[in-house]
């Protein structure tokens, strides 16, 4: 079966003409999610929903060049469930997991184990489920068992929550022989605050505040995303000023993570000269940013239907004079980190996720570019203004540390190339308009891809300018289990390293 | 060897002079004044996120930048809440981390301070207290000082830190 048979009842989405919304029973998910997979497609989101008319669940899936919304009306009954497409995309089992956790609703076939859920609030207790829906019949269990691995000398080294540095928390559980880690077990939920269900509690013009907050180093891309689809079913547009000023904002977002997971990754494998030299890059950076934009880090700047402020005319020829100095000392520092034999030694070949690994796990972003994956929406799902900027595109094929370290010089590389080509090719006009409220009922998807990877935020309106559901999905989604997969066979003191490469959000999984 | 030298040497030693009008220094030299009088050249701080979105712990990093230049004070980040004098807590605190939280209070010896940091650190911020959040710091373990702003930049977590050895429980950094 071909995916043509789906798009043609599928639904065309005026305001953003790639997106595309389509309406399947619950037994037919598993032919659409299928087809999807075998026409080289990718799940990008996945939620569940609970209102008093019944439950929904909802995926945002990539068959490029069209972005598919689909939903699934589920029944009102307490045996509401749906059928699992984790054996199409791994990635799924966790979100399916999430699902049952927060709406009672699940997945037949899928791990049992809760998943955002430890004990912190009572079993048989939905945060997303509408008080007026029945309990569903299963009750979750609060005992998590973790997988064992047996045989001589295999040992297990619990890692967390609190981990040994500025870092957030979660628990890891490997199973070693001597130095060498046969397996890797996440356990992840520890900074769940109800996001979620926060968002309901806000008017919808207020959330970005919130979806900035998802994932702290991703805020841009998050309010972004927010307000995009929020404008979207508001049926305006934000003016071009406006779309560049956030293109500025999300470029100097990437370039500042960049320049932070170099150092770092720098420091983790010996070389405390690359923290020092670009942690001071990046304070140059947030300083400059401050001055032209007004934050150092950019959590209130995007707001509905435009940015919050403008940009000062000394504030940008400070910016540029800072991306010139940086871009200059970013290939001095590229050149020191490719002739250093230490740093090459380590990031050679360790956490290794080969392309085929990386194409079946759904790996995406900036680690999936760096494992042949080629995805990029700046490119791939084009919107202004990224049309117009000739975006380059990074992808390298050996899936190593060493080829996301790779990609971050090129990506930071390019990224300080079109916040210099924004700030050179800025049009005039209003930085933000009015946006109404959207009628009740109305949804859209906001989709940007961020410095880690795809952000996608799923948004509907409820009554008098609510928020009836709000779904944030963060890339690590995606990228937490293949980290698991990378660190196999490698020693555990490569392990900061190798996570570090990774580096996926907590706060912007847990919710 | 020789480009990592001389890149060394090119950029010399940026940390901000003493006397230059940067609020971050000024606090900073008062701070190492300060702490060797109290605590004998070394404060040790155990940073716990105890539920953050991330954008506090990127200003917690920042003050190890040769700019803010921490480590220079004598004040350095611990891997262990044994070896800590100060918890530096970011909230809000989620439930699911109260445990941990209060697990890595009780592992750190007497005396010791805590710093609330970030608007959630303070009062829960925009995720507020609900089903899976207990909002701030102080609504689990006691707090000396609170630090907020969102996220609060260096030179503020460096007054928030002061403000913690010189002053007065529950004063708030401002």
């Amino acid at each position: 079966m071909t995916l043509s048979r789906w798009m043609t009842a599928a639904t065309p989405v005026a305001a953003a003409t790639a997106h595309a919304v389509l309406e399947v029973e619950p037994a037919a998910w598993r032919d659409l999610a299928s087809d999807i997979a075998a026409c080289g497609g990718r799940l990008l989101a996945l939620w569940g929903s609970c209102a008093a008319d019944g439950a929904r669940l909802s995926a945002v899936a990539l068959t490029l060049p069209r972005v598919l919304i689909v939903h699934v009306p589920l029944d009102r009954g307490d045996g509401a469930h749906y059928p699992s497409v984790a054996d199409f995309f791994p990635a799924a089992a966790r979100m399916q997991r999430a699902v049952y956790d927060l709406t009672g609703v699940r997945a037949t076939g899928e791990d049992a184990r809760p998943w955002l859920r430890h004990a912190a609030w009572p079993a048989g207790a939905f945060p997303l489920r509408d008080a007026t829906m029945p309990p569903p019949p299963q009750e979750p269990v609060d005992d998590y068992p973790f997988v064992r691995v047996e045989g001589d000398g295999v040992h297990e080294i619990p890692v967390g929550p609190v981990h040994a540095g500025i870092i957030e928390p979660g628990h890891f559980r490997f199973s070693v022989v001597g130095e060498k880690v046969l397996r890797l077990e996440e356990r992840l939920g520890y900074v769940h605050k109800g996001i979620e269900r926060r968002f309901t509690e806000l008017p919808i013009l207020d959330g970005h505040r919130l979806a900035a907050r998802v994932s702290g180093d991703s805020g841009v891309a998050f309010s972004w995303a927010y307000c995009q689809a929020l404008e979207a079913m508001a049926g305006v547009a934000a003016p071009p000023r406006a779309v560049w000023l956030r293109a500025l904002a999300l470029e100097l977002e990437r370039a500042a993570n960049h320049l932070s997971d170099l150092g770092a990754l720098g420091n983790d494998a010996g070389f405390a000269v690359g923290l020092a030299q670009f942690s001071r890059l990046k304070e140059h950076l947030l300083r400059a940013t401050e001055q032209a934009l007004g934050q150092r880090y950019l959590l209130d700047f995007v707001v509905p239907g435009g940015t919050r402020a403008d940009l000062p005319v000394a504030g940008g020829r400070a910016l540029e004079r800072c991306i010139d100095e940086l871009t200059a000392e970013v290939a001095v520092l590229r050149a020191i980190y490719e002739e250093h034999p230490g740093l090459r030694d380590r990031f050679s070949g360790a956490g290794t996720v080969a392309p085929e690994l990386a194409r079946w796990l759904g790996l995406v972003g900036l680690a999936g570019r760096a494992s042949g994956q080629p995805l990029d929406l700046r490119l791939d799902v084009p919107h202004p203004p990224y049309e117009a900027l000739q975006v380059r595109r990074c992808v390298h094929e050996e899936g190593d540390v060493l080829a996301r370290v790779t990609i971050r010089f090129e990506e930071l590389t390019e990224s300080l190339r079109l916040a210099r080509t924004v700030l050179g090719g800025l049009p005039g006009g209003e930085h933000a308009l009015q946006v109404p409220e959207p009628a009740a009922g109305s949804s859209a998807v906001g989709l940007i891809e961020g410095w880690r990877g795809p952000i996608v935020v799923g948004l509907e309106a409820g009554p008098g300018g609510s928020i009836r559901r709000c779904h944030p999905q963060d890339p690590s989604w995606h990228n937490w289990p293949a980290l698991e997969h990378a660190i196999i066979g490698n020693i555990v003191p490569d392990f900061p390293l190798i996570n570090k490469s990774f580096n996926l959000s907590y706060s912007g999984h847990d919710l | 060897m020789l480009k990592t030298l001389r890149q060394i040497i090119r950029t010399g030693i940026v940390t901000e002079p003493a006397p230059a009008p940067d609020e971050a220094l000024l606090v900073g030299e008062a701070l190492e004044r300060t702490i060797r009088e109290i605590l004998g050249r070394a404060l040790c701080i155990r940073q716990v996120d105890a539920g953050s979105c991330n954008g506090c712990e990127l200003e917690i990093h920042a003050l190890g930048n040769p700019l803010y230049s921490l480590e220079s004070l004598g004040i350095r980040f611990v891997a262990s809440p044994r070896h800590a004098d100060l918890l530096l807590v970011t909230g809000p605190v989620s439930r699911h981390m109260e445990v941990a939280l209060r697990r890595t209070y009780n592992a750190t010896p007497d005396p010791k301070l805590v710093v609330a940091v970030g608007d959630c650190g303070a009062c829960g911020g925009l995720f507020g207290a609900g089903y899976a959040s207990l909002g701030a710091v102080s609504n689990v373990i006691p707090v000396d000082v609170v630090v907020p702003g969102c996220p609060p930049s260096p030179t503020r977590l460096l007054q928030g830190i002061l403000t913690a050895i010189t002053g007065s429980r529950a004063h708030i950094a401002t």
